[in-house]
């Protein structure tokens, strides 16, 4: 429901894509490959993915025709705004005891929504995902969220699809020095007045950079990745509060009004109403730079201690009528020929979930042909990757967030 | 015969899912979604939103900015026909308004947002030679916590509706006898109009004036754009609660809905009252014989504030069309350093799927809407008689029953398909045709049909070749605004639609 001065013309349009009931479901086994190959053949999937981006609509959409060529498996890219009413509508059919051929075959999810449909039993039944052939390639040792979503264990329900990392941008030019901690951005705050901001929970970006803030000014960043029990709440968030309490009058339009999501903070910084941005895709100045909404002098960078990550995955419902298909395109989306190609700038530029190094020579090609960006910092810049706090965290600062700040 | 149907279908077609969705709300809102585990009524969703910080400020502001901004809009339109109708000035504004009414509320919203933002067009033109900005102040305009932004972004964008329907219904007010009438008793035109045209043209607008009030107090686009965010103004805040994860909210975010429709209630009552207000208020005034209030300075501000409205509408979209060829364009320039029309040429490709689905959604609900409307009137005889039911959906708020239409439809796992979405954008198009053709169908020269019946022609032949062919013209304007309406619908589209587009 976000509405932007450039992405207007997109809200102009209308409606959605219309799923139709598929009603079959099978044995979906993906120990057996060139069975489940069998079985996916002529099946539809209903894929239900956030279609707000048009870079990656015109991947899904890439990646649909390819499965449909080499496996028989089309692929219906249901475009949401919003995945927990998926979960919802998955929800909604478990109530109604429609136990196969549901609506939903594959789902792009993670964090909150994960977690609420493995707690309600809305996955399939048996892990899956880590049966998948490409699953080998991915680099669970490197990369551990691909396989602990926001400290939920995915137990092979969700596939990993690519990876997040929390990402600041600054004009080399107007802001040589940035802040690279969270005491230089409060810092920073002070010493130039108006100059920061931070989209307004509950908006996923702006939680993402209260979990960086909580993770770096809480006394024990361990405790975070247990859920919240009652009596160390207050404890633990109340240096998050203290820092907040100290930098709001001196944000942008002193904490009285606050951007509304990423694109909306992404703008701000092109339109120089602020020096500091930031975004979970590494990627996301490169394009702006590129044609030239954003100056050519803009970088992107993280703070030194690192800074928060996370792994998107596709999930499969409990009642879903094509699950061998779905399986099928989930490990396609984590080949290295898809992974490569998303990872490319110029196509989405979202980092890979494999282990590069272990790829095979022609597969290792493909990551070192691909576009960084001219923005996007490199895997070795991109440094430490901070774990997310359990969702229990989240839930209960932004509710203690909108009481404090968002309700003047 | 078959014509008694078309009203039973108009009221069915609109009532139902309206009442629907007012349903799909209201139990929710009381605890009742078997399907999210609510299987015993409660007062626990009313609780959890009362509990909502900021809940108290966002009624305010719903009812301030709602309100505020119908007085202003119709301030203007009434104060501009007061001062200039009949002008040569009033034909121009005329040429000038009427295409406003076609851009979408958020379009407008966003156009006015870039104009007045301190990094927008206003400040580049000053700086920095005026104001000695290099970079953008940084000035709480839009989003300001009182609304006013707001108010004044709904006021213009409701600034074309209210002449259009004003225009509508001035002929039957007789303005032009009424106002020599009154000028030759010596009364000043704004005060002679106010005293003896408003009168018996306030009547005949009261309706769409009430959907005014009904739209500006519980809009979600325009506040979304504009409007304060801590907090937002109600309407903003079930869409949120709607948004939140945890599936619970579900049931705040009903009662939230069902809040809505209750603080839209009151504001219309509250109108209501005012109206009496006033209207003693012009009795009183009339009795006293004053012959002008400051015509001259009343007239003149209804200019300014029609001019500036339109000014502002116009300049915002000059804007974005501006931003949608722009290459690099910073602050403080006042244009870009060069167009680039890359974007249009990658989106484009893009952007066809849903313009055909919009075209094609926009398409078949005016079609049925001017079937449906046109049947109803041929039913209601020479008066062209409409049921009242017909503008409901005008004054309900939309985010009310829309939101619960959502959960009826998510509750029975049967998804939005094409036609869930036209059946949805019906509902807000039929009004809106019905309220464009009704008029000019009363209005229609009973003579020429009576010559017809006459020369022995059956009603059939009369309706097709008399009375259809010489309302080519109003059926024409019906339709465009129909297709306007359809093709500007925010919420219907993201609520029902299985997909919305966000970035």
């Amino acid at each position: 429901m976000e509405i932007d001065r450039r992405g207007l013309l997109a809200l102009l349009a209308g409606a959605a894509a219309v799923p139709l009931m598929p009603v079959r479901a099978l044995a979906a086994d993906p120990s057996d490959w060139t069975a489940l190959l069998a079985e996916a053949k002529g099946q539809t999937v209903w894929f239900h993915a956030w279609g707000g981006g048009d870079q990656i609509n015109d991947y899904i959409g890439w990646a649909a025709g390819e499965v449909k060529q080499r496996y028989g498996v089309t692929v219906e890219h249901v475009k949401v705004t919003d995945t927990a009413n998926v979960v919802q509508t998955v929800l909604a059919e478990k109530s109604a005891g429609r136990t196969t051929g549901g609506s939903v075959d594959l789902v792009w999810i993670n964090g909150e929504n994960f977690a609420a449909m493995k707690r309600e039993g809305l996955l399939q039944r048996r892990g899956w995902a880590e049966s998948l052939p490409n699953f080998a390639f991915v680099d669970v040792a490197g990369k551990p969220t691909t396989r602990v979503d926001f400290t939920i264990p995915t137990d092979g329900l969700e596939a990993p699809w690519g990876m997040a990392q929390l990402v600041f941008f600054h004009d080399t030019a107007t802001t040589p020095n940035p802040p690279r901690s969270a005491a230089e951005f409060l810092a920073y705050a002070k010493a130039n007045p108006g100059r920061l901001a931070y989209p307004q929970p509950p908006d996923f970006m702006g939680s993402t950079f209260l979990k960086q803030i909580l993770t770096e000014t809480t006394s024990d960043p361990v405790r975070l990745a247990r859920p919240v029990e009652a009596g160390d709440l207050e404890e633990v968030t109340r240096p998050l509060y203290a820092y907040l309490d100290d930098l709001h009058p001196h944000l942008w339009r002193s904490g009285r009004a606050y951007p509304q999501n990423v694109a909306a903070l992404m703008q701000l910084l092109a339109d120089d109403e602020i020096d500091v941005a930031f975004a979970f895709n590494p990627a996301t100045a490169s394009n702006d730079v590129e044609n030239g909404v954003l100056p050519d002098s803009v970088r992107g960078y993280v703070f030194a201690g690192g800074t928060i990550g996370n792994t998107h995955f596709v999930a499969i419902p409990f009642n879903s009528g094509a699950a061998a298909g779905a399986m099928v395109f989930a490990d396609f989306l984590m080949s290295p020929e898809a992974q490569a190609r998303k990872a490319d700038a110029v196509v989405w530029g979202d980092p890979t979930v494999l282990d590069v190094a272990r790829l095979g020579e022609a597969d290792r090609a493909r990551f070192a042909g691909i576009t960084r960006g001219v923005a996007t910092p490199t895997a070795e810049e991109l440094g430490t990757v901070l774990p997310e706090p359990h969702p229990s965290w989240m839930e209960a600062v932004e509710t203690a967030w909108t009481a404090r700040y968002g309700a003047t | 015969m078959g014509l008694r149907l078309f009203p039973v279908a108009v009221v069915l077609v609109l009532a139902g899912p309206v009442a629907a969705g007012l349903l799909g709300a209201l139990l929710p809102a009381f605890g009742w979604l078997p399907a999210l585990g609510g299987d015993a009524l409660s007062l626990r969703p009313w609780q959890d939103l009362m509990a909502t910080p900021g809940l108290g400020t966002a009624v305010l502001l719903a009812l301030g900015t709602g309100l505020g901004s119908t007085v202003l809009a119709l301030g203007a339109v009434l104060l501009f026909v007061a001062g200039f109708s009949g002008t040569r000035l009033f034909r121009r504004m005329g040429l000038a308004i009427s295409p406003l009414l076609s851009l979408p509320h958020a379009a407008a919203a966003i156009g006015l947002a870039f104009l007045l933002s301190p990094s927008g067009w206003l400040f580049r033109l000053i700086s920095p030679w005026a104001t000695g900005f290099d970079r953008p102040p940084d000035l709480l305009i839009v989003h300001d916590p009182l609304g006013l932004m707001l108010m004044l972004g709904l006021a213009a964008k409701e600034v074309p509706f209210l002449w259009l329907m004003t225009l509508a219904a001035l002929p039957q007010a007789d303005p032009a006898r009424a106002g020599r009438l009154a000028a030759s008793l010596g009364y000043g035109r704004v005060t002679g109009f106010l005293l003896a045209v408003l009168p018996r043209l306030y009547p005949q607008i009261r309706l769409p004036v009430y959907a005014v009030v009904a739209f500006a107090t519980s809009n979600v686009d325009v506040a979304l754009v504009l409007g304060p965010t801590t907090p937002p103004p109600l309407g903003v805040m079930v869409l949120r609660l709607a948004a939140d994860p945890d599936l619970a909210a579900r049931f705040s975010a009903s009662a939230a809905a069902v809040l809505q429709l209750g603080v839209t209630g009151l504001a219309l009552g509250l109108w209501i009252g005012a109206e009496r207000v006033a209207a003693a208020l012009g009795r009183r005034l009339a009795g006293t014989g004053r012959r002008d209030h400051g015509d001259r300075l009343l007239a003149g501000l209804g200019a300014v504030m029609l001019l500036s409205a339109v000014a502002a509408v116009g300049l915002g979209l000059a804007g974005l069309a501006l931003w949608s060829v722009a290459g690099p364009w910073r602050f403080p320039a006042v244009w870009p350093d060069r167009i680039d029309l890359g974007r249009w040429a990658s989106a484009l490709p893009m952007l066809v799927p849903p313009l055909v689905e919009t075209a094609v959604i926009a398409v078949l609900s005016v079609a049925m809407a001017l079937v449906l409307v046109v049947g109803t009137l041929r039913a209601g005889g020479a008066a062209g008689k409409v049921p009242a039911l017909v503008y409901l959906p005008l004054l309900v708020p939309q985010v009310s029953f829309l939101f619960g239409l959502q959960i009826l439809l998510l509750a029975s796992g049967a998804g939005a398909g094409l036609g869930v979405v036209v059946a949805a954008h019906l509902v807000f198009v039929l009004p809106y045709v019905a309220l464009s053709l009704a008029d000019p169908w009363r209005a229609l020269d009973p003579r020429f049909e009576r010559v017809a019946a006459a020369l022995g022609a059956s009603p059939a032949r009369i309706f097709w070749r008399i009375r259809l062919p010489m309302l080519a013209r109003p059926l024409a304007t019906a339709a465009a605004v129909g297709f306007a309406v359809s093709v500007g619908l925010y919420l219907p589209t993201v609520l029902i639609g299985a997909a919305g587009w966000r970035r």
